[in-house]
Formats: structure tokens, sequence, C-alpha cells
């Protein structure tokens, strides 16, 4: 029998799963995160590994999903040094590059700032022809004072062939041991925010590599030599090679996981999936088995970027939850949550903190811990504290909609054994069997994508011509990644006009997902 | 005269991305480049209307073209300075201040950003108390001011000078050049005399810009309903709540114009809310009334943050409260709802003031 095996690495725990070929689960588990990670992934693989008896060169694939570089932003902890090359002058000099970037960020990655002349306007013209003199100037100045390079063009999700062509020369002044990010890989439309996304990306470089190499060690050392993955946030894979250049591409992958876990285990490709942890429930929706992304620039560490970002909507709602009793039978849920002092604190297993969970248990609609530790508590009020925690998520799945009628709604994470089987809005609801590790079975069954952005001039004439070319370009994208060119399939369109520019300039996004060619 | 830095430029973005009813683009980049002007050469005089004189030579500066293009090919930062050098050689006068021409989004900051460089100071008004997609849309048009002669220029030095028999036209020709120029240029627009500042302006724009900001800011602190505190600021009304479930864009001569549909929630329940753009919101309709109309403003606003939604930015799932504001008097008079009403947007209604279609709701 054939394996994939599943890491998803989260703040508390690892979660792993070991699938079969026809994705079924064979073992599933959680171990607590270490602070080396490498050693929590370990203990993750070898037992799952043991307990399923499985015969480790059997494993064909290995996918890893990880918060490491995420915390490395937020933490700012391990960041390279990076030097920032801004092409598009005359354009583009009325603000500087980290402009608004957090000053002790700032500190960090160097002041190594270019401006250099070249970029393209919105139709593919140049504003200039670029300087390359001066990036072979920046390339000695830089020379063994960065890290990292992060080049960023004017409008190169329309035309990129200026970041190549500076990447080619840095490479040939500096040679290949730098690593050069181009904004065209990173983000989309919008220059500072692309940018800044761009300079994130090579500031964690060095982080990524080690929790890839950590990752490689530990199959090692188990002996499994499988295929190696890494899970990007829009729920598709990225090779080791691509995360090494790209890693800003795995920052928020635990969500995504856990709602492609789900899609997959309710076997739904539309729902909203309400992930219910102990602390918070997040609540996202697929669409075709992906899910929604948010739409405003997101801020990551303080950074305001653009690239691509899972919509979640998050309530302060988890099995932790404390219930605050008040007089006259009132009561406040939360929003402050034991954590994973569960065990310890909530009334059912023998602590002195009314919880999320313990109201649960009272009404009978769980079975945890020692039921008896809850019988003195008015039932009235404890329905009435359960009805309010249902509203909260019906109010969220209302919220999170994007039509009126009912959706199926799966339950997945340790916490969903609180919430009934009937909720408001849901046409259906599901709590899959190993709903509790739906994010390492995200990470396991996750698919390889590509994408293009384009502006194209669209007149209704040639709409349909366009757009069926600009689909087999990402299908070609996704192909050259990795995917089994049998089943691509498109996944998203977007377009949107530029507005007050005669001859419809319309700026096209596609994106395209297929199952790994084996 | 006061001055202007860091801290009112950051509130004035606030309240430009609502005023700017879901247009005039998103005032980050506005924002971010008079941030830099002001860091590199000091705070901004900022001149009430009435202390102009009647001789001095007043030019409103303004950003043309898609703000998409904005957000990727930011300027030079010497486009404005370029138009108004250009467009001094053509009045063969020195321009004694700047001013902006609408109060929405990325054109409320750009004028700071031109004041900061030029040690000019900028006129606290402007020509629409909102934002409007076309030239000829500002109440100094209604007042009879010429638009031209009217300076474009591009961050890689062109610029050019047009002479147009009236607004329209120059909006068309201006248009063109704006797309051959790279589909973002700045412009000196507008020649004004003081006297006719104060006759044909919007007075204290940007005062009531950092007012919005800083009400948002102060009511997050205080724990207050940001939404309220606005509402009791502008005058507004809140016209519908709920969440939008579709967007519908089509280009149209140049613009984006689209419907949007909100499905109603809290006290909407039920109901759909359609609101109708051309790059700015329109019109505000239900099923069977209709709510709110141009040119008075209609202003979508995150139902949690208060912070205003652009038409570009408006997506499936966001949770909305759109809100209605009365409009300058100037914008409510015949001409004023001949050049900006209704009917010019193609809308088969006569223009009924907001608060008189509310009174109606409520009964």
């Amino acid at each position: 029998m054939k394996f994939r095996l599943g890491i998803d690495v989260g703040g508390t725990n690892t979660d792993g799963v070991l699938l079969d070929r026809n994705m079924n689960v064979v073992h599933s588990l959680k171990t607590p995160t270490t602070g080396d990670v490498e050693t929590g992934i370990y203990n993750t693989i070898n037992q799952l590994v043991t307990n399923a008896q499985a015969d480790v060169e059997n494993i064909e694939f290995a996918m890893l999903g990880t918060t490491q570089c995420t915390n490395a932003i937020v933490e700012r902890k391990n960041l390279n040094k990076v030097a920032i090359i801004r092409i598009g002058a005359p354009a583009g000099t009325a603000i500087k590059p980290l402009a608004g970037v957090p000053d002790d960020l700032k500190a960090i990655l160097g002041n190594y700032t270019y401006m250099v002349e070249g970029g393209h306007e919105f139709n593919g013209d140049e504003i200039s022809s670029l300087n390359e003199d001066k990036i072979r100037l920046i390339a000695e100045e830089i020379k063994g004072s960065v890290d990292s390079i992060a080049v960023t063009s004017i409008f190169s999700p329309v035309s990129k062939s200026h970041e190549t062509q500076t990447e080619e020369i840095l490479r040939e002044v500096l040679g290949d041991d730098i690593s050069v990010s181009l904004s065209s890989e990173v983000g989309s439309m919008g220059l500072l925010e692309r940018e800044n996304a761009t300079i994130l990306n090579a500031s964690i470089i060095n982080v990524a590599k080690k929790t890839a190499e950590g990752f490689e060690k530990a199959l090692n050392t188990k002996g499994i030599d499988a295929k190696v993955f890494f899970c990007q946030n829009d729920g598709t894979l990225m090779s080791k090679d691509y995360t090494l250049k790209y890693p800003i591409l795995t920052v928020a992958c635990g969500p995504t996981n856990s709602l492609r876990g789900a899609s997959f285990l309710s076997d739904n490709k539309d729902a909203i999936i309400v992930d219910v942890g102990g602390t918070t429930t997040d609540i996202g929706v697929l669409t075709k088995g992906f899910p929604r992304q948010s739409s405003i620039a997101v801020e990551l560490g303080g950074v305001r970027t653009n690239f691509r970002m899972p919509d979640i909507h998050s309530i302060g709602l988890g099995g932790g939850t404390i219930i605050h009793l008040e007089d006259d039978d009132q009561f406040k849920i939360g929003p402050d949550s034991v954590g994973h002092r569960i065990q310890e604190e909530a009334l059912v297993f023998g602590g002195s903190t009314l919880t999320a969970t313990d109201v649960a248990v009272a009404l009978g609609k769980v079975t945890l811990g020692n039921p008896e530790n809850v019988n003195h508590l008015n039932r009235d009020l404890l329905t009435a504290i359960y009805q309010r925690m249902t509203e909260m998520v019906e109010e969220s799945i209302d919220k999170i909609k994007t039509s009126a009628d009912n959706m199926p709604v799966a339950l997945v994470g340790g916490g969903n054994v609180l919430f009934p089987d009937k909720l408001k809005g849901a046409a259906e609801v599901y709590k899959p069997e190993n709903g509790g590790v739906a994010n390492a079975i995200g990470s396991a069954i996750s698919q390889i994508s590509g994408e293009i952005e384009k502006i194209y001039a669209i007149s209704p004439e040639n709409r349909e011509e366009i757009l069926n070319s600009a689909k087999d370009l990402a299908i070609n994208e996704t192909v050259k990644a990795g995917a089994d060119s049998e089943n691509v399939e498109i996944v998203d369109i977007e377009n949107v006009p530029l507005a007050y520019l005669p001859g419809n300039a319309t700026r096209v996004k596609i994106k395209a997902a297929g199952d790994l060619a084996i | 005269m006061r001055l202007i830095g860091k801290e009112e430029i950051e509130n004035i973005a606030v309240g430009a991305a609502l005023l700017g009813t879901g247009g005039g683009g998103d005032p980050f980049v506005g924002k971010m480049m008079a941030l830099q002007a002001v860091e590199e050469h000091g705070p901004v005089k900022l001149l009430d209307i009435t202390e102009i004189d009647d001789e001095d030579v007043i030019v409103p500066s303004a950003m043309m073209g898609a703000p998409t293009v904005l957000v990727e090919k930011i300027p030079s930062g010497n486009e404005a300075l370029e138009a108004f050098r250009s467009l001094e050689k053509v009045l063969n006068k020195e321009i004694k201040a700047t001013m902006p021409i609408e109060a929405g989004g990325v054109n409320s900051l750009l004028p700071v950003a031109l004041a900061a460089s030029t040690g000019l100071p900028i006129v606290d008004g402007d020509g629409m108390g909102r934002a409007f997609p076309e030239l000829q849309m500002v109440t100094f048009y209604l007042n009879g001011v010429s638009t031209t002669p009217m300076v474009l220029a591009d961050e890689k030095g062109n610029s050019t000078v047009l002479n147009t028999v009236d607004g329209k036209w120059a909006e068309k020709i201006a248009r063109s050049a704006t797309m051959v120029m790279g589909g973002s240029v700045m412009n000196a627009i507008y020649p004004m005399t003081g006297k006719q500042v104060k006759d044909a302006s919007i007075y204290r724009t940007l005062t009531l810009e950092e007012k919005i900001g800083r009400t948002i800011q102060e009511a997050k602190g205080n724990k207050k309903n940001p939404i309220e505190e606005v509402l009791q600021l502008l005058d507004g009304m809140t016209l519908f709540s709920g969440k939008v479930t579709d967007i519908e864009r089509r280009t149209d001569g140049g613009f984006v114009r689209g419907t949007a549909t909100i499905e109603g929630l809290d006290y909407n329940k039920g109901e759909n809310g359609y609101l109708e753009f051309q790059n700015e919101n329109l019109l505000l309709k239900t099923d069977h009334d209709v709510l709110c109309m141009t040119p008075d403003l209609i202003c979508v606003l995150d139902t949690e943050t208060a912070l205003p939604m652009t038409t570009e930015g408006l997506r499936y799932g966001a949770r909305a409260t759109v809100i209605g504001i009365p409009a300058d008097e100037k914008w409510r008079t015949e001409k004023g709802i001949e050049v900006a009403g209704p009917r010019y947007f193609g809308y088969d209604y006569d223009f009924i003031p907001v608060e008189t279609l509310n009174e109606r709701q409520g009964e």
C-alpha cells in the first residue's frame, strides 16, 4: 500500500495524518509543538508510522503546513537583511520603499533601498528602458552586506521582463547563493503592497530554509524518502525549491488546510466550514473546494501587503471559553478562554472554571469528563447559555454567506462536538470523522495550482477568445508546477475593468488547480 | 491660517475615503505622498477661504485617470509641480495657492503633497464636497468658471495645455490624453481668482475630512458606535444595512458602471438593497423604494469598523452599512441637478432630497 503523509504545525499542536492512495485516513494524531519544531515534527511522524505499522518505503508524498514564517515576521525573529530595488523611475519616487513599515522592522531589514529607471505602463509599454548599469552598481554595493534582495517593477503583473532581467544581472555579479525575490511572483496590482509582500518574503528566506530542511531531516531520520511539498495559503502545494524562493505564500495556510480538510471529509466543495478550537471558532467559505479569499489589503506584522489570504471570520468562542455568571441569571460568554489548560480548569475535568465545554456536557450534548461536577447548575440558565453559544455561530454563518440560501455546514476542530446537529442557515450539518485533524488532512490532500494575472483589452467580440487563451495559460502554469494535466480545472476567474480608461482595459486573474501527477 | 502635518493627514485620509462616496480612488497613495512631502519639506499652510485675497490666482490640483493605475504607477512627485509651472507660463501670472477639486479619495491629499513641496498654501475647500466622475461636475463649473486653460503632466516630463470650449470637451480630450500619457496624470485645472473661489467653492472640506477621521478614531477608543458618531457629525442617516451578495460591473464609455446587491440584515432583513454606481455611488434603492440619489452622498461603510469601502473594493460577502448625507445646497439647485442629478447618469428619477425620501420611509 502507498501512503501520503500530512503534517500541520500549529501554535499548540502538531497534527499528523497518514492517508492511503485512495485518500482514506489510515491513522491520525496530535502531538505538542516543540520549541525547535523539528522535534515535534519528528515525534508526529514517528508515532504515526509506528502506530499505523506503515512501511516507510511506501510513503510517496509528504506535505507540511507550518506557521514558522508567519511567526518569524510577527515576532521579528531570524529575519534576513534585505536590499530593496524598485524599478519604474521616474515614476514611483513620490513614495519611498518601506514607507509605513514599522521602525523596528526597518532596523532589522537594513537601509538598502534603491530606485532604478525602468518599469511598464498598464498596457505593457515601457515607462523607460531598464537602467542595467545601475543594477550592476547596486549589486557591487550590496555584495556581502545583505542576505537577500527584493525586486519590484511597476506593472510587473502585466510585464515582468524588467524584474527577470534584473535578477539575471544580480546573479551575474553576486552568484547563485543570494536569494532574489521578484514581486510578480508574490502579489498582485498595487505597487506598495506588492513591494512590501516581496520584502517580507525576502526577509524569511532563511527561516523557510531551516524549516524545510528540518522537515526533510525528520523524514530522513525515519528513513522516509518521499517527495516533499509545502502548503500555500490558497490550499495548494509548492515544491521545496519554490517554497525557498516564495515562503510568504505559506502564511495563514493553517486555516486554509482546515477548510480544505473539512471539505474533503464532508465531501462538500461549496460549504461553510466552522473550525471550533479551544479559544476561537474560525468560519470560512469554500467555493469549488477552495477558501474564499479576503478582498482587502492585509496587514502582516504591521506591514500592509496584498498577497492573497483566506477570508476567515473569527469569534471568541471555543471549547475553553469562560462563561461568566452574573447576578439575576445574567451571563457573559468569553471572550477569554482557559485555552490548552482545559484539562485542568474545566469543571467536568475537576477544575473550578465554568467553560463552554461544561455547558455542553451538563446538557447532555457531549459525554466528556465527569458530568456529576456540573449537576448543581441551573438547567434553565445553562439552556439559555447554550442557545446563545449556538446563536453566535449561526450569526457568523449568516454574516459570511453570499446568499440567503441554506448552505451545507461542516463542523471540524477539537470542539466540533459542542454544537448541535441543526443550525439556522445550514442545509445540513456535518461533523465528519477525523474532523479534529482536518488541518493535517487538508495538507495531505492538497492539489497543485497555477495562476495568471494580466491586463487585456476586452470587447464583447473578443471576450470569449481572450478568456479562453488566458485559461489555457493558467492551466499550463499548473501543469508546469507538477499537476496531472488530465484533471486540471479552473477554480477562480476575476475580471475588473480599469476605470476611467477608454479601450476596455480589463484586469484578468485566473487560477487553475489539479491533483499531483503521480 | 493653520499648519497641517502628519496627524491631520492621517485623519483627512479617512474622511476623504468617506466623502469619496465609493469613488475617488483609495486615498492611501495620496496619504503616503502627502506624508513624504511633509516629512521632507515641513507642514503645510491651510488657508480658510475667507482669508484669500480676491485678486489672487488659485489653481486646484488633481490626479486624473484610473485609480487602479495610480496604485501601481506611483507618481514621481514632480507632475503637479510641472503642471503648475506650465500653467503659470500660459496665464503669465503667479499662482498663490492650490486646493482640492474634489473631497473624495486620493484627490483630497495630492494637493497637500504639492503644497508641501512648493511651499504654496492650500485652500480649505473644494469643488464638490464629495467625489464625482467627470471634470465638469464641480461647483466651479456651476458658477461659470472656465475649466481651461488646463495642463496635464505625466511623470516623464510631458505636459499638455488644453483650451476647450466647455467643461465637457475638456473632459473628453483630457481623458484621451490621459490614456496616451500612461493612464494616470496630474492636472492644474479651473484657474480662478480669489473672488471666484469664494463664490463657487464648498467651504472647509479639509477641516471636515479631518473631523470625520478623528471622530471615527475617537469613537473606537471610547467604545462608541463610530457609524452613529459620523452620522451625527454629517447630518446623515443610515439607509440600509446588510451584506453584499452580488456585484455586476460593466465598462461603459471609459467608466465602470455597475450594481451591487446588498441583502438586508438586522432591521433590513427580508429585503434587498440595490446600489448603482459609476465609480461613485449614485443611487440606492430597494425593491419598492428609492432611498437616496445623486448628488446626495451615498457612502458604504464596513459595518464593524465604519471604514469606508470603495466601489472597486466591494466584494461578495462584505458586511456593509449604507449611509446617506445631504449634498451641499450648491448641488441641489436646478443647474446642480442638471449636471450631476439622477437623469444625467441615466436614471429615470427626479431628484428628491435624501431627508425627504427617508421621511417617506418612516411613514
